[in-house]
């Protein structure tokens, strides 16, 4: 299997090769962006901005509220003091525990999708390019199979890169 | 020609602040042997004070609080710099605070772990501190969640974790640019930091998203800490404790005091690691309007705090009250007064004076002051308890003394590691923030190509 990608001083540049990839058929999925800072103002960097991630942290709030009071509640039961006529379960002072851990759930649930999302810890693909540190933007194709296509993504990609690489991956 | 001028720009901005990661001098060296032999002199006083007994310090009947809680309470005011700006300027995308968030972030890490040792160096059995952590034991001893040193376990550690995430997540980007740019054991260590790292669009609109997500939960966490701090105190009936505003104020004067810190840290990071091109003065001062604003509010509250004590008139209160406006404890008060408000006040107020010195001036009479505001909370109250025959007094000795410094001298040994490892400017963010710039000296640049500008 093959995979072609070309590395892009500018933005511009980087979007021109993207449309151009689109104009050649390849499909949205396959085609791989990477760069050293987010590029949210062109339209290729801001693809994938769809995220369940703030529910996921309100989920994660949840179950950090309910570890808390289960954990308050059911220790102040197995061992009961009685202090100063308050009641054995404290909740107004329990709040505080009950505040704390559920925004740690929150926090907890947040980064957890992150790594989850981004897939990280992961693996460097093989066609990644340390130049991309420099500034340079890649664009590329992973999974080529057929030469005919293969042909139109160099086109597609040699028109503004800086140079273009085909790497063997498995 | 606009492409070299962005490439140009980045090469620099990377080179510039990778430079003290990637270069050691004799002098780092230096610094950190004796840095590190104050911490060590610190570690070896404290087991002296364990092997002896904590009778080794000044702490006895009535004043059992001194220098150890004081600096407690210092060090998670302190804290209240990093995450918890970094977090509010993060939500209203204020874009000068790229070069700024990540010098914060790191003295809340570690300002957070020096102060949570305190409650540590202060147990006469430190080894039993694991009593706190609540779960069920077959010694049948369980936490008091009544108990504000529970809430505090609690809280300190939310935002300890919290804060060492919101500083991680961000670094990783920053991890692979040094992983890219190495060779050798840099090129495998941040290899392994960077998680795999790839930069792509989802992976970026997930960090971002999470960052905000989280800037958005540690800003209660932040203001709940220092409120729980101050809960140490005010839940109990301690003349001059038991108040109903020591939770703002405590928040404040945290807030405050971590201003004034991130002012004296980033003044040295930037002489020392010759980042004067990314920490300009415009930096200290829209921190040093936000320390007058805090100036405003700590003497706000130290007025009313006082004025409602003068007006209930209770002996007891009277007593402790009179100790520091008057009594032994007066000189402390009014160099507390002067550190914290009459130095800054025209120094931060009147704009031709508010320069980088001026800034760092007043930010050191803010330490200074926010210390010595901890240490006239806790002591002069204790030293004048409901019945007045256990009134008493507190004088520190040499351990409290050397531990005291110590701490100082860990925070310093901490970031100056820190900042040998990790650059101390978010690289990626600084390139985002430098989009704008970018594309103008392109295009003046260019303007210049085609004899557009004279």
């Amino acid at each position: 299997m093959k995979a072609v990608y070309g590395l892009f001083a500018t933005p511009e540049l980087a979007q021109h090769a993207v449309d151009g990839l689109r104009q050649a058929g390849i499909a949205e999925h396959d085609i791989t962006i990477q760069s050293s800072e987010p590029l949210e103002e062109y339209e290729f960097g801001s693809r994938d901005r769809h995220t369940s991630m703030p529910w996921i942290a309100v989920l994660g709030g949840a179950i950090g509220f309910a570890a808390a009071y289960f954990l308050t509640s059911i220790t102040q039961q197995a061992w009961p003091i009685n202090t100063g006529g308050m009641p054995i379960v404290t909740n107004w002072s329990n709040t505080i525990i009950l505040f704390e851990m559920t925004m740690l759930g929150a926090v907890f649930a947040t980064v957890l999708t992150l790594l989850v999302a981004a897939r990280i810890p992961g693996r460097l693909p093989k066609f990644y390019d340390a130049r991309i540190s420099d500034g340079s933007i890649l664009i590329g194709v992973a999974d080529l199979k057929n030469i005919k296509k293969m042909e139109k993504v160099e086109r597609a990609l040699q028109a503004s890169s800086v140079g273009i690489q085909t790497v063997g991956i498995n | 020609m606009r492409r070299h001028a962005a490439n140009s720009n980045h090469h620099s901005l990377t080179a510039d602040l990778l430079r003290p990661v990637l270069q050691t001098s004799t002098t780092f060296y230096v610094i950190t042997a004796v840095l590190g032999s104050i911490v060590l002199a610190g570690f070896g006083t404290w087991f002296y004070q364990i092997y002896y007994g904590i009778g080794v310090t000044g702490d006895n009947w009535p004043v059992f609080w001194g220098f150890h809680e004081t600096n407690f309470v210092f060090w998670i005011g302190i804290s209240h710099a990093g995450t918890l700006i970094s977090a509010i300027l993060r939500i209203v995308n204020a874009t000068w605070r790229r070069p700024v968030t990540r010098c914060a972030e790191v003295i809340t890490a570690f300002a957070l772990m020096i102060g949570a040792m305190f409650p540590l160096i202060h147990l006469g059995r430190p080894w039993l501190a694991w009593w706190l952590i609540p779960y069920p034991s077959e010694r049948g001893l369980w936490p008091n969640y009544r108990s504000p040193l529970v809430w505090d376990f609690f809280a300190i550690n939310t935002y300890l974790l919290s804060s060492l995430l919101f500083l991680a997540l961000p670094a990783i980007p920053d991890f692979a640019l040094i992983r890219d740019t190495t060779t050798g054991w840099r090129k495998k260590l941040y290899g392994k930091l960077s998680l795999g790292w790839q930069g792509t669009p989802k992976q970026w609109h997930r960090l971002e998203s999470a960052m905000h997500l989280m800037a958005l939960a540690i800003i209660p966490i932040a203001i709940s800490v220092h409120t729980i701090v101050s809960f140490d105190f005010s839940m109990a009936v301690v003349p001059m404790w038991h108040s109903t505003i020591f939770g703002p104020y405590f928040v404040v004067g945290a807030i405050f005091s971590g201003i004034a810190a991130l002012n004296i840290v980033m003044a040295i990071v930037r002489k020392v690691l010759q980042l004067e091109k990314y920490l300009q003065p415009i930096h200290f001062q829209n921190l040093g309007k936000l320390m007058l604003a805090m100036s405003l509010l700590w003497g706000y509250f130290v007025f009313n705090e006082r004025l409602v004590t003068w007006y209930g008139n209770t002996p007891h209160e009277m007593a402790a009250l009179w100790s520091t406006q008057m009594g032994r404890y007066s000189p402390l008060f009014w160099t507390m007064v002067f550190c914290n408000f009459i130095l800054p006040f025209p120094l931060l107020t009147i704009r031709k004076l508010r320069s980088i010195s001026a800034t760092v001036i007043a930010s050191v009479g803010v330490v200074i002051g926010m210390w010595l505001e901890r240490f006239l909370i806790i002591v002069p109250s204790l030293s004048y308890k409901g019945t007045p025959y256990s009134w008493g007094s507190y004088m520190p000795r040499w351990p409290e003394i050397v531990i005291f410094s110590s701490s100082f001298a860990a925070m310093a040994l901490l970031y100056l590691l820190f900042s040998k490892f990790i650059p101390i400017i978010s690289i990626w963010e600084m390139k985002v923030g430098e989009h704008p710039e970018i594309k103008i000296a392109a295009h003046v640049q260019e303007a210049e190509a085609a004899g557009e500008l004279p």
